[in-house]
């Protein structure tokens, strides 16, 4: 396999947070247009991997290469520009604002302080607006307190201020905790059609929703890979089945 | 939809209150009061600069500055030091050793003008100063505790020490800079005797100009996307930060922005009363001075200004009649806003008084209201907003 058909290459990745090693040498790939679902027990990692691909978490060792750019060397908001989204766990919108307003301040222009002050809701920005508002289904509460939609709704909502930022690369931390039934069919199809000109990194533990999404399944443990495939190949790995069922 | 695309600096609400504001400052409160209380109430309003600039950075910003004292002071010192080589011209103080320098400096056996006196001697380098001074020491701060991600209580913490660090430097070298008395004795601005009943009348109008145009500054600002993008930070910094934001960035420009603002009251302070000193440099009046604006209402630029004139009012009425129950009345003042009426002045209107100013001018109102059919997505939000 050719380097260049990667999005995301992340190699030898360490973190060691004094001496533990939360993420012990990984090393993973990511193709264009792939939907990446990690999967593993509690503290195995996963949401370490975000921190450190994001910029949040500084690594010990290791690389990772976006585009051929090395991620490891720049500062958080670089990396944004650089393409790279990412949902938190608990959904973190901005309460104090209305749904447009969190749409706003994610539009990717006017970023530096006083590009700020200059900033300007022109068409470019509404239509915008509009249509990513549209896509996770919240064009009717634009006027809305963000703090006043329900759990779900600020799942879409932050899924949605990436979406706006074009990421060529979007990371997403449980997208669908706490959903209903219902909305998790809504996000699945909205994953689906977010990412045919992106590649998409999920962690998730609903292992219904992660079939029904996932191209590739990586399962962590300890800091590790311990498998990686398809989700069969993953779900008949003797060694997955034994993490998760215990020994 | 199109409501969004329309952003007017400022709501009908907010319209009426600068209206109120301009009308009580400029005619009420010239025609109703004697020279000195109109004075005095222009030496509130030095105060509601430094209020106005914690509305930016502490209410919009959540970033509490217990050291607002420091840049008030600077800016007073900057106006105070050109006023103090005005009034010690050579023969004004032919009887000195060394004619020519500030009376405190002779005292102390200096016999020549420090350096950083000399530029002093311009008045647009002063005014400069003023502002860049006190601007340039906050974005140095600024940019040593938020490039290194302190924040909160830690940041409080090292203003105070700021305050502190400044007055005992300023104490400790009385010959540069007056020591615990001040700068004092100020008499005249290019010839122009500030100390006359006419000369302060001016000045007050001159203070309560300025006052306006920081506060229509200052609402700038906040219409504008920084204003939005303060709350976001203050409320989720991570997501701001991971939305391609150089947060720090805007914690410092809002940081001296509110320092700048501050140094323009501090000025405003010294051309009134007269003197400067480090009395209005130190912990106690920077904690007073937050107090201003948590009594004003952190989130309302119009609060800091109430605020501002509220408390001072209080405390000249209560050192007047009982001069040992101020402090007592400070403290109670900060437990009942902490406690009973969280969002200040400003929360106390827009709970009680302004929808019963809605209830009567309702029909004025609607009338204004088909006239201006296009109001911003603000206002409509909250209607009963100042």
């Amino acid at each position: 396999m050719k380097a260049k058909d990667f999005v995301l290459e992340v190699e030898g990745l360490t973190v060691s947070f004094d001496g533990f090693k939360a993420v012990n040498d990984l090393s993973f790939y990511v193709e264009e247009g792939e939907i990446r679902v990690i999967i593993g027990p509690n503290g195995a990692g996963k949401t370490t991997v975000l921190d450190l691909i994001c910029g949040r978490t500084k690594s010990t060792e290791g690389s990772i290469k976006f585009c051929g750019k090395e991620l490891t060397k720049m500062t958080e908001h670089g990396i944004v520009h650089s393409g790279v989204g990412r949902k938190f766990q608990n959904p973190s919108v901005y309460e104090d604002l209305t749904v447009f307003e969190n749409f706003e301040l994610s539009f990717p222009r006017g970023r530096s302080v006083f590009g700020a002050l200059g900033f300007k809701r022109d068409k470019e920005v509404m239509k915008a607006i509009e249509e990513t508002a549209e896509m996770v289904f919240l064009n009717d509460l634009l006027d809305m307190q963000a703090s006043l939609l329900s759990h779900g709704q600020k799942q879409w909502l932050e899924i949605g201020m990436l979406l706006i930022q074009q990421p060529s690369l979007l990371m997403l931390d449980e997208p669908v905790a706490g959903m209903s039934v219902a909305e998790r069919k809504k996000t699945a199809e909205l994953l689906r059609k977010i990412t045919e000109n992106r590649s998409v990194i999920v962690i998730e533990h609903d292992m219904n929703f992660v079939a029904d999404i996932a191209d590739r399944v990586t399962v962590m443990h300890q800091g590790k890979v311990l498998s990686e495939g398809s989700m069969d190949h993953v779900q008949n790995d003797p060694k997955v089945v034994e993490v998760y069922l215990g020994h | 939809m199109s409501n969004f695309s329309k952003q007017s600096l400022f709501s009908r609400n907010e319209l009426c209150g600068l209206i109120v504001m301009a009308v009580l400052l400029l005619l009420v409160l010239p025609l109703a009061l004697d020279g000195f209380r109109l004075n005095l109430v222009g030496k509130y309003l030095s105060y509601a600069f430094v209020a106005m600039g914690l509305v930016l950075c502490w209410g919009y910003g959540g970033i509490l500055s217990l050291g607002q004292g420091v840049f008030f002071g600077l800016g007073g010192y900057c106006m105070a030091m050109f006023l103090k080589l005005e009034a010690s011209s050579p023969e004004n103080t032919a009887i000195q050793s060394t004619p020519g320098i500030p009376d405190f400096m002779d005292w102390n056996q200096l016999t020549a003008l420090p350096w950083f006196w000399e530029p002093f001697n311009n008045l647009g380098f002063s005014i400069l100063a003023v502002v860049l001074v006190p601007g340039l020491f906050a974005f140095l701060i600024g940019l040593a505790m938020f490039k290194r991600r302190v924040g909160g209580v830690y940041f409080a913490i090292i203003t105070q020490a700021i305050a502190a660090i400044l007055t005992i430097l300023i104490v400790g070298s009385q010959g540069m800079t007056g020591g615990i008395n001040g700068i004092t004795d100020l008499r005249t601005l290019l010839g122009w005797d500030i100390r006359t009943d006419s000369a302060k009348f001016i000045l007050y109008f001159v203070c309560v100009f300025f006052l306006l145009g920081c506060l229509v500054l200052c609402q700038f600002v906040l219409k504008s996307k920084l204003g939005r993008l303060l709350v976001a930070v203050r409320d989720t910094e991570e997501r701001v930060r991971f939305s391609g934001y150089n947060v720090d960035n805007f914690k410092i420009f809002i940081f001296t922005f509110a320092a700048m603002l501050s140094a323009v009251g501090g000025a405003m302070f010294t051309l009134q009363v007269g003197f400067m000193s480090p009395s209005f440099v130190g912990i106690v009046p920077s904690i007073e001075m937050v107090i201003f604006c948590a009594v004003g209402g952190r989130l309302s630029l119009f609060g800091a200004v109430y605020g501002a004139l509220a408390v001072n009012f209080a405390k000249t009425t209560l050192s007047e009649a009982l001069p040992e129950v101020w402090l007592f009345a400070l403290g109670a003042m900060f437990i009942a806003v902490v406690s009973v009426f969280p969002n200040g002045l400003a929360g106390l209107h827009r709970a009680y008084i302004g929808p019963v100013l809605n209830r009567y001018f309702g029909s004025t109102v609607a009338a204004i209201k088909q006239k201006l059919p296009s109001r911003d997505s603000l206002s409509n939000s909250n209607p009963g907003a100042q």
